[in-house]
């Protein structure tokens, strides 16, 4: 049997075997999701029986006031607060408001919220806005021409979207390219730096262990070091895999654990000045579906996967060099480690111009170099990229993994069974240069 | 014809010359003794043999043909100086592990462990990690994984370290089971007295030279001085021509023949005087002190630290 590929099983199965694995791959997704519940759980149920007693001395609100499930307004005869504050205590309502007689709303005027218990800043502007709302129907009524109602001048409201079509191609939403590319972007990141910095503490194990010798007089150096990467590489892949799944399936089991999630959301986008349409929100849901069916999902994710090996590969060569040219001290392995970061970092910064620039001569220069193109590329891909341009920086990366490979291996080579002081980098560059 | 053949072999370093033109063949079944101060060079030396290093210039010849790491590798069991296995492995996947790179099937491997574990009274130690084991067991465990594939050739680097006398003796008995056997032993070490027990020939170098190197007891033929024990009951010995008394303590004497006086000579003279003789051995230096002499004899034992302008 081949040795590297034994190399790869072992790498492979004792991560994937012991428990701290099993338990950020099955539990961290559960957590994320039992976060997102909770705050979805408390953004539905936390609110939804606000009573707030309107006495109004002007006797104009009546009837303006719109209801909601999570805000209701009582017109109370009751003037004084004392008896107000009575109710309060009583737990009749949550607050109080009086309208003093002669208010008119002007610039500057303000009403006052009575309550026992602490107003958040959501709850303050969801009576804010909708007492603001009552007054301008109020005054809008009287400019109105007679036979016209408020309605009528509410469904004048245009609500379209500009959607964004390049060279005749399918028409995509800028917005939602940016969030896909983002995303991706950021877990190309992620996966550069935790998998990378997992090569690298493996090796620094086999040389502290002092295992290398013994592992080197059995293997080439070169299979020692790509039977780890690799490994590690696959522990990657299935660590992702569960994790995707595990979303997913999450996901879709939220709608029913929480049925009055979507009418909640609803309601909440519908009384958003910008969408007073509430019908629109379904509309928003197609949306979604529809930009998701016009951005090429499938390719993005084989291209995710290319990028997410490729780049991978690439780092890890690099994040192995390192690993074999520390000793025992971790502080040494941060003081290497630095410029293997600097790309990274800088393929970040990179990425946060191409989402705004995306075919800008940075953006398309980072997409190209095979230090920044995993992280860049991805952060391009939903806005559309040209196929000879993905083709150039994949093959540009493969090259690349080639070169890091070579040039880490051959450090790798001697490192590996240097012990005593930390090299130099001009050690490290005659390890790889000479014979 | 030689196992293994050593030609002019010299690996440089920037700043030293860390085995300089060493040459040396080994026979088969034989247990063959690489001696030298620390630093000497022997762990470079063995490093290349086993094919880690690269030689700069030299050859090494495994039965008769070059050295070819990819496949003779298989043929060797190295056991560095510096032992180590994954500490968070299982013993015994450990065992199979490193016995499966060294290209038995895992069917096989798994029962060559079985096998030695049972021997070494380790079966217990099956699912324990290697964490667990004290440094002595961790010895053993390391010893077994070298010798599991049943290798020609077994390099160990200083294979006594670290262990106590049962475990050190029980080693001893392996490596000479396995001379027996038909396999080849090469080891490093510093400590003479296990070299006078089990080698049959040594090198000694020191500072990457060969300074020595020969059967154990041509070597101490050729670095004896002539001395005698001799155990009498008198207080005193009429000292003659023919030799000279070094030492004495009580009883016994340590006597220095001079060359052209033969024992018989000595010996009828000190009857002739009326010396009542109890005992009388001839005093071969140990290898100790051969090695003592020999180092220190070549300037300072030690390499100097040179300052590393490279």
């Amino acid at each position: 049997m081949n040795k590297t590929y034994i190399i790869i099983q072992r790498e492979f199965l004792s991560r994937v075997q012991k428990k701290t694995f099993v338990l950020t791959t099955i539990l961290l997704p559960l957590l994320i999701f039992g976060f997102y519940a909770l705050i979805i759980y408390f953004s539905v149920k936390g609110n939804d029986d606000l009573k707030v007693a309107v006495a109004d001395h002007t006797g104009l609100l009546k009837d303006k006031l719109e209801n909601s499930e999570s805000v209701q307004f009582t017109f109370v005869e009751e003037k004084d607060p004392a008896v107000l504050q009575q109710s309060l205590k009583e737990r009749k309502y949550n607050g109080y408001i009086i309208v003093p007689a002669g208010f008119t709303a002007q610039k500057g005027d303000s009403l006052v919220y009575a309550s026992n218990s602490n107003v958040g800043l959501m709850t303050k502007e969801k009576i804010e806005r909708r007492i603001n709302k009552a007054y301008e129907k109020i005054r809008l009524q009287p400019l109105l021409a007679p036979g016209v109602s408020i309605k009528a001048v509410d469904s004048t409201r245009a609500e379209i979207a500009l959607q964004v079509s390049k060279e005749g191609g399918k028409s995509g939403s800028t917005g939602f390219a940016y969030v896909l590319g983002f995303a991706s972007g950021i877990l190309i990141y992620m996966v550069l730096l935790i998998y990378g910095t997992m090569v690298m503490r493996g090796v620094m194990e086999e040389k502290t262990n002092r295992v290398a010798e013994v592992m080197i007089s059995s293997v080439k150096p070169y299979q020692l070091m790509m039977g780890k990467i690799l490994g590690i590489g696959a522990v990657g892949i299935v660590q992702f895999f569960i994790w995707g799944v595990l979303i997913m399936a999450l996901q879709m089991l939220l709608p029913l654990f929480f049925p009055e999630m979507v009418d909640q959301a609803i309601q909440q986008q519908g009384s958003m000045p910008a969408m007073t349409n509430a019908a629109q929100q379904p509309g928003m849901l197609q949306e979604l579906t529809k930009n998701l069916n016009n951005t090429n999902i499938g390719m993005i994710a084989g291209l995710f996967i290319l990028y997410f090996f490729g780049g991978y590969l690439l780092y890890s060569a690099l994040f192995a060099a390192v690993g074999c040219a520390v000793n025992e001290d971790p502080q040494d392995a941060q003081q290497l480690m630095f410029p293997i970061m600097m790309p990274i970092i800088f393929s970040f910064v990179i990425m946060t111009q191409a989402l705004n620039n995306p075919d800008g001569g940075l953006a398309l220069f980072g997409s190209l170099f095979p230090l920044t193109s995993p992280i860049v590329m991805m952060a391009r891909l939903p806005y559309g990229v040209p196929g000879w341009q993905i083709f150039l920086s994949i093959a540009l990366l493969a090259l690349g993994f080639l070169g890091t490979a070579w040039l880490a291996a051959r450090i790798y080579r001697t490192g590996i069974l240097m012990y005593g002081k930390k090299p130099t980098w001009k050690e490290m560059w005659k390890w790889a240069f000479t014979k | 014809m030689a196992l293994l053949e050593v030609q002019h072999l010299k690996k440089y370093y920037a700043t030293q010359k860390a085995v300089d033109d060493v040459s040396f063949s080994v026979q088969p079944g034989s247990i063959f003794g690489l001696l030298g101060p620390n630093g000497a060079g022997k762990t470079t030396l063995l490093r290349m043999i086993t094919g880690i290093f690269y030689p700069d210039e030299g050859n090494v010849l495994l039965d008769g043909r070059p050295f070819q790491a990819e496949t003779d590798i298989l043929r060797i069991g190295y056991m560095p100086e510096e032992r180590g296995l994954y500490k968070k492995m299982k013993i015994g996947d450990q065992a199979v592990y490193l016995a499966q790179l060294k290209g038995l099937p895992r069917d096989k491997a798994i029962a060559k462990v079985k096998e030695w574990f049972e021997k070494f009274e380790m079966q217990s130690w099956w699912s324990k990690k290697v964490e667990d084991l004290s440094k002595g067991m961790g010895q053993k465990l390391q010893f077994v994984t070298t010798v599991l594939h049943e290798p020609g050739l077994i390099i160990l680097d200083e294979p006594f370290s670290g262990l106590d006398p049962v475990n050190s003796n029980l080693i001893k008995e392996e490596i000479f089971k396995l001379a027996k056997a038909g396999s080849t032993i090469i080891f490093s070490t510093h400590r003479m007295e296990q070299v006078e027990e089990i080698c049959d020939q040594i090198i000694l170098i020191n500072k990457g030279r060969k300074i020595l190197d020969g059967k154990v007891d041509t070597v101490k033929q050729q670095f004896k001085e002539n001395l005698y024990l001799l155990q009498t009951d008198s207080e005193q010995i009429p000292v003659t021509h023919g030799f000279t008394i070094k030492e004495r303590d009580g009883h016994e004497w340590i006597i220095q023949l001079n060359e052209q006086t033969s024992v018989n000579e000595m010996l009828t003279q000190l009857i002739a005087n009326n010396v009542n003789i109890k005992g009388f051995n001839e005093i071969l230096p140990s290898l100790n002190d051969i090695f003592i002499r020999l180092v220190n004899g070549s300037q300072s034992a030690s390499r100097q630290f040179q300052p590393v302008t490279a």
